[in-house]
């Protein structure tokens, strides 16, 4: 448990680190660069509240961040929506879909679960290339103009970057503060016992329901600020691809960890910028999928959690690479 | 709508449906034995329609030697995988093994974009195999008639050897129970890289069986291998029976569909899927979860 608070304490520092980073970064690279790696920071991070706290897997996650970018790009280019309007209106439609499909989904965990949401995601690609009348099929829906918010014009990509920024912040500070209060406790029990939190009397089916739900809605709230930014969504934003990267992104930072998945995306999201400009071209699949290859044979803790386990206080000799068995040493109580 | 439209679409419903059937069993073969679900299951698939388009090209490999070449040489590429990466997975969690299949998907479909483009290439359909039959009501497409025939006689054999054999034996006996088969005396390990080259084969079988039937290339897995997810679910993962079964099913059932409200063309696999889930979780022809 000491361990557990010390790796928080360093994963704070990880998150103020790349705050800072972000706080400079469009100076540096592109402003839409820049705007992608922020929304897929916060993509990954809600990413993690499910995978690394319900250790559920879904490979459909492209439905909550695609699904709303339609959602918002529909408001602001159909029936003029101010973006408030449209990033409220994704983040409904997100959270209503994460409801029904996660009712569904988590009647099954494991691989079930990991298949059964890649295919219910699957439909609402489908939908999305078939009414075409309505999403634009495979030309996608552009957005004319950001428009403005909070009385400032997000025309300007620069402004767009820092009102996402504060978005995003807000997000991954309530994903913190979810962890962090005793519904995460909770979550962390099931995750270590989840019978031991039945017997408890943990209602866990709940449980993993609203994180379900948590974790599609802030994945949708990315997902608009993605679409508006790049004036666009298309068919890659509900496509498995965009499932599959936001797993190897949260994965490639370290399950768990919250800031480790937001470091991965960024990685990853500059790396395809920056390969697809080599004479690789588009290609970066081959480069990520290597890269990812060699995360989950070698270095299964992801950057930011193996960085934390190489400089854990050494309190038990633990090896999460053996197989759990019932540990007596789980029963002794710390010193 | 005239009966012979109708036809025509219950036999392209069993077309589609023979290679979901190929697919789902190979997956549910390696699952049985491995608990893996080989996420890369549909580029063996793409692999194996470009043996046969590579085979053609370069060496003028005929049609039929290509159903035996490509399994062959894709089931020993698959061979090579678990030998060298699977296996050091699989005291994990099978997600991971999920996860590692996923990345194999995205490496070998982009190394196949270099060789080959993204944009397809036609495969000849077979002379002998040209043409149409006629089928009482209508007439039909030779060749796809002989892909129904052949997928159902791949399934039969698979079920034969699986349920009837010793071999087979073996095999249920190490999904059963590991430990105690190699009490026994069976080299399970042996066994299991088997089982993995096997399952791939088939999934490049069907491959090769589809390249007259569609264009070749690199992204062609990508829409079957998550059909046949669907398919897997609603059958019931590790049942070879339910594989057979719902594959050619649901084939069937999607092509009526298809009939009466076109655009549910695509989907209506996975409404089936979320209506089995709602009534039988375990799917329709599966285990329990957890009785590993």
């Amino acid at each position: 448990m000491r361990a557990l608070v010390a790796a928080g304490n360093r994963g704070l520092l990880v998150g103020f680190a790349l705050l800072a980073v972000a706080l400079v970064l469009p100076h540096f690279v592109y402003p839409v660069l820049a705007i992608n790696l922020v929304c897929f920071a916060l993509f990954a991070v809600a990413f993690d509240l499910l995978l690394g706290f319900t250790g559920l897997l879904s490979f459909g996650q492209a439905m909550f961040w695609g699904g709303s970018a339609y959602a918002g790009t529909l408001l602001i280019a159909k029936f003029g929506a101010p973006f408030p309007v449209a990033l409220l209106g994704g983040i409904v439609y997100s959270a209503a879909l994460a409801f029904v499909v996660g009712l569904l989904a988590i009647k099954r965990t494991g691989i079930y679960f990991a298949m059964i949401t890649l295919a219910i995601a699957q439909v609402q690609y489908f939908f999305a290339l078939q009414f075409n009348e309505i999403t634009g099929g495979e030309n996608g829906l552009p957005i004319p103009s950001r428009g403005g918010a909070f009385g400032l014009s997000l025309e300007n990509d620069l402004v767009y970057y820092y009102v996402a920024l504060a978005i995003v912040v807000l997000g991954v500070a309530f994903v913190v503060r979810v962890v962090g209060s005793p519904f995460g406790s909770v979550l962390a029990a099931m995750r270590e016992n989840e019978n031991r939190a039945i017997g408890l009397g943990y209602r866990v089916e709940r449980y993993k329901l609203a994180t379900f739900v948590m974790s599609g809605t802030l994945s949708g709230l990315a997902g608009v600020l993605y679409a508006v930014g790049n004036r666009l969504t298309g068919l890659d934003a509900v496509d498995w691809h965009t499932s599959g990267k936001v797993v190897m992104m949260t994965i490639l930072g370290g399950i768990g960890t919250i800031f480790g998945p937001a470091l991965g995306a960024s990685i990853f999201e500059s790396l395809e910028y920056f390969v697809s400009k080599t004479p690789i071209g588009d290609k970066t699949n081959l480069v990520l999928g290597s890269i990812f290859l060699v995360i989950v044979l070698v270095a299964r803790r992801g950057i930011v959690g193996e960085i934390v386990h190489a400089l854990r206080p050494k309190l038990v000799d633990e090896d999460d690479t053996a197989p759990r068995k019932p540990n007596v040493a789980e029963h002794v109580p710390a010193p | 709508m005239t009966v012979s439209y109708l036809v025509t679409q219950i036999f392209n419903g069993l077309v589609a449906g023979g290679f979901y059937a190929i697919l789902a069993l190979g997956l549910s073969v390696i699952f049985g034995m491995l608990r893996v679900v080989n996420f890369a299951h549909g580029v063996m698939y793409m692999l194996g329609a470009f043996v046969a388009y590579y085979g053609a090209q370069l060496f003028h490999l005929p049609f039929f030697a290509a159903l035996i070449v490509g399994p062959v040489i894709v089931g020993l590429f698959g061979l090579l995988l678990e030998v060298t990466l699977l296996r050091r997975l699989y005291k994990l969690d099978p997600i991971y093994n999920l996860l590692l299949t996923f990345a194999l998907v995205l490496i070998i479909e982009d190394v196949m974009r270099v060789f080959a483009g993204a944009l397809g290439s036609p495969y000849a359909t077979p002379e002998i195999l040209a043409g149409v039959t006629n089928i009482g009501v209508t007439e039909y497409p030779t060749y796809r008639l002989f892909a129904i025939v052949l997928a159902a006689v791949v399934c039969g054999v698979v079920w034969y050897v699986v349920e009837r054999t010793p071999i087979g034996a073996r095999i249920r006996a190490a999904t059963e129970n590991p430990t105690l088969t190699r009490a026994f005396g069976i080299n399970t390990s042996r066994l299991i890289s088997a089982v993995f080259a096997i399952g791939v084969a088939l999934a490049a079988f069907a491959g090769v069986l589809s390249a007259p039937n569609t264009n070749v290339q690199p992204s062609m897995g990508d829409t079957i291998i998550i059909n046949t997810f669907a398919i897997v679910v609603i059958g019931g993962l590790g049942s070879i029976k339910g594989s057979i079964i719902t594959g050619f099913g649901l084939g069937v059932i999607a092509a009526i569909g298809a009939v009466l409200y076109p655009p549910i063309a695509n989907t209506l696999v996975f409404i089936v899927m979320v209506i089995v889930l709602i009534v039988r979780p375990a799917g329709l022809f599966g285990i329990r979860e957890g009785a590993r």
